[in-house]
Formats: C-alpha cells, structure tokens, sequence
C-alpha cells in the first residue's frame, strides 16, 4: 500500500495531481509512451480507437486557450468524446459548489476530469471525492502542480539531449508564482538530472526554495554559464502591480532572455517556454523565433504527452 | 513438447513466399516476433520497399479489460499505403485479434489494394474469420500455453513454450 493519492493499489497511476513523489519509472514510461503518439499524431489519419466511447471533462474554471485546446486535440485524437466547460460562465457563479458540480457530470457518466483551477489542491480535492472508475488530471492548480507541461517539457529536453543524466538546466523568471516552475523542478530532479538552476530577482524566489534541491542565481551571468537548457517562465503582468518588480522595463534589462545573454549558456542550449510568452518581457524576439529555440515543437510534443497520459491513466 | 526448429521454418516459408511475392510487395512486421520475421523475410525476399513495424497496442480490443502495454513500440510506415500490396507478418497465429488490430491500423495510412498474412507458426484456435496465405507450420497446443519466438544475441530464432499469463 501506498499513501500518493495519485497511485492505485498496484502502484499503477490513477490520477495525474503533481510530478511531486512520482517514481522516475512512471514519468518515463509517460515519455515512452508519448514517442508512440508522435507518430500517429504525424499521419493523415491522426487518430486511434483507444478511449472510444469515453466521456472526458475539460473543467476549466480559469481561462486558459492553449492548455485546453490541446488536451482537447488530445483526447479527440484518442477518439474520446470531449466535453469543454467553461465554468467561470456557468453554474459556479450561480452558485454551485465544485464537488456539487463533479457530482452532476460524474452522474452524466464521466471517464475523465481535466482540471484547471486557480485554487491550488483543486485537483486533488476533485481526485479524493470521486468514485474509484473516475479519473482526474490535474491542468494547473493555482501555484502548486502543471505536470502535463512539466511532462511535454521533458519529453522535449530529452528528444533533443537524448539523456537527463549530463544536464545543467536553468528555470529562469517568476518562480515564486509559477506551479510550472515546481512541477519541473520535482520532474528534473526525479529523472536524474545532476544540476538544476533557478535564475530570478529574489522578489520572485520562494524562500528556502533550496530545499527543492536547486541552486539559487540573482545574476543571469553567472546562472545562465554552462547551461544546457533553459526553461523560461511567463511573467504575468498581474504581478507588475504589486511590489514584486519596478517595471517590466528594468526586468527586461536583468532578466529578460536576449541573444546577448543567451551566449552566455552552452552553445547548443536549447531554450524552452511554456507560453502565453511575453516578448520583450521575458524574452526577446530574437531569441522566441531564433535557432535554439524549441518553444513550437514544445505544443506538439504537448499533446502526444496528454495523448500518452490520458491513454495510461483510462487504462488502470 | 517437441517444438519444431524456428530456423527451418523461416527456411521453408521463405521458399514458400519466393514464387509468389513480387520485389514491389511491402512487409509490415507486427511487434516483437514478426518484426524479427519481417527483418530476415525483407532481406531473403529481395524486396525494394523498406520495411514497416508495427505495434497494435493502440487498436487492441481488450484495452479495456488490461489497459495499455507498458512499452509501446512506434509503428513506423515508411511507404505509401494507398493501393499497395502488403503482406503482414507475425509469429504465432492465434486467436485472430492481433491481425484484426494491425489490418485497422493500417487502413489510418491509406487504402491498401492487398493485405495478406504471413505466420511462421499457426497454432489455431482462431476466434476471427482471418486465416494467413503463408505458413511455416501448424501446430495443436493446449489452450494454457503460450508459444513465444525468441532471439538469441547472434540473431538466431527459436520458439518457447510457456505456461501462460497475460493473454497473448
């Protein structure tokens, strides 16, 4: 027995909530798996009869285009019926709970719930009250867990690095806000990687975010040398008009991604983003559209890795 | 049991195929035993297409009872499906289900003009109506067997006979 809400008796993943706690033989054999679904996803027919007859949920009661749309592409491609809500604009405002809500769409025989939610632990929440035939993926919980994107950024560090186990990787931007950032950082670490930086002004730093096992830079001088991969973060705006940062301007300056700083990395750095990107924020257009960059292949890789996961959890 | 040498079989259903199998036919090997197959066929037969994989995890119909196979191949068709003449090769011939898979996955490449079946061993027991044009041999097992092809370092091919688990 176990005590991961996200893992069934036989030790078999039930639900995807967080990378957190998840043994490496798990999230590999996700990759593995999703290498399959690229090539389907690459055919004039992209699509396979896996979850025919299954009803998948997208709750989504945050906007989100990207992240829905493609776990939308996913789930059609593995021949699922889908089903968007977009709860901001429904019952929830009328008044509705979330558990009355899942209650109502589990009662519509749902298969699958994909959740975005600004509430971190809404997922989890979701995973703990549903029936045992039900399962939940988490698609972004307020500042806790994004596995799926931290998932699709492995597959893509480790289709162009081919092995974890010789990397420095960089996480560079607002951390302290970012579920993305924690999600890759467990995923990192638990697939072997020796070195994982984080670059941030320490406005934007979780304090003793060390614990977490990475090493701390205020400088992108010093933190960006040597790297292999650097994973960008949006800086949400929203966060401009607290007391976090002067102005995006000077942020820009410190921080922002540009060729110039870029050079400083190994010379066959890739460099990652999870988007909506910020140009010329955290990144400089020379660097989103440039030759190292493999933000692009990131979104297609995305939805062979929801395909994969989607297939793997309906299957246990 | 006295299993029958998988060596010689691939002898003798290469000299089978040789008389009827044009250099145009395209081989598609269903993972792991009939890629094996399909390797030493491709190059015996002489054939000019390259030789395609394929893994059924994704159209097997008892997903639903085993969920998904834990290390899916990709399937790789390096030809163009639409109006060719393939011919699918596996090790043991059974129940029919594996076939049923690998002919669905192939007609999301294209409309083949020919699909046959090429087993080194057919062992009956077919629960489809699908039957194989080429065969090394046929054997009767008891039901709670599982016949497996294996390779040896060197490339060598024979068969096993094992005590079944998962069903095959």
């Amino acid at each position: 027995m176990n005590n991961n809400p996200q893992l069934n008796k036989h030790g078999e993943l039930q639900h995807l909530l967080t990378t957190e706690g998840l043994p490496a033989s798990i999230l590999l054999n996700i990759l593995d798996t999703a290498e399959s679904f690229v090539g389907v996803t690459e055919r004039d027919i992209k699509k396979v009869p896996l979850l025919r007859g299954k009803s998948i949920f997208n709750l989504f009661f945050e906007p989100s285009t990207r992240t829905r749309t493609t776990f939308e592409i996913a789930a059609k491609r593995l021949s699922a019926d889908v089903v968007n809500l977009n709860i901001a604009a429904s019952s929830q405002s009328k008044g509705e709970t979330l558990l009355d809500t899942v209650d109502n769409l589990s009662a519509m025989h749902a298969d699958m719930f994909i959740v975005r939610h600004s509430q971190s632990g809404a997922a989890h929440l979701i995973a703990r009250h549903v029936r045992p035939e039900i399962h939940v993926i988490n698609a972004g919980d307020g500042r806790h867990a994004h596995p799926t994107q931290a998932l699709l950024d492995m597959f893509t560090i480790r289709h162009y690095k081919r092995d974890f186990h010789n990397l420095r990787v960089a996480i560079v931007g607002d951390i302290l806000h970012s579920r993305v950032a924690r999600s890759q950082i467990h995923a990192l670490t638990t697939l072997g990687v020796p070195e994982v930086r984080v670059i941030a002004p320490k406005t934007l730093l979780p304090t003793k975010v060390e614990r977490l096992g990475v090493h701390v830079y205020h400088d992108m001088a010093q933190g960006l040398k040597d790297v292999d991969v650097l994973l960008m973060l949006r800086l949400q705006n929203e966060r401009m008009l607290g007391a976090s940062l002067p102005s995006s301007e000077e942020y820009f300056k410190y921080y922002g991604l540009t060729q110039e700083k870029l050079a400083l990395a190994r010379h066959d750095a890739i460099v990652l983003h999870p988007g909506p990107m910020n140009r010329g924020i955290e990144i400089d257009s020379a660097v989103a559209d440039g030759k190292q960059s493999v933000i692009l292949p990131q979104v297609t890789f995305g939805i062979a890795v929801r395909m994969a996961v989607m297939s793997i959890l309906a299957g246990n | 049991m006295h299993l029958p040498d998988a060596e010689q079989l691939l002898a003798d259903l290469i000299g089978k195929m040789r008389p009827e199998v044009p250099g145009n036919t395209a081989l598609v090997g269903i993972y792991t035993g009939g890629v094996w197959l399909a390797e030493r066929l491709h190059q015996d037969l002489g054939l000019t297409l390259p030789l395609g994989t394929l893994d059924v995890s994704f159209y097997r119909d008892d997903f639903g009872q085993i969920g998904l196979h834990p290390q899916v191949k990709p399937s790789d068709i390096p030809f163009e499906v639409e109006g060719s003449h393939i011919i699918l090769v596996d090790d043991v011939l059974y129940t029919g289900r594996t076939i049923r898979a690998a002919i669905n996955e192939l007609f999301d490449y294209g409309r083949p003009a020919s699909i046959r079946l090429a087993a080194l061993i057919d062992r009956g027991g077919r629960e489809l109506p699908i039957a194989a044009q080429y065969v090394g041999a046929t054997l009767t097992l008891p039901q709670h067997k599982m016949l497996a092809l294996e390779r040896s370092n060197d490339g060598k091919l024979s068969l096993s006979l094992y005590d079944k688990s998962p069903p095959g």
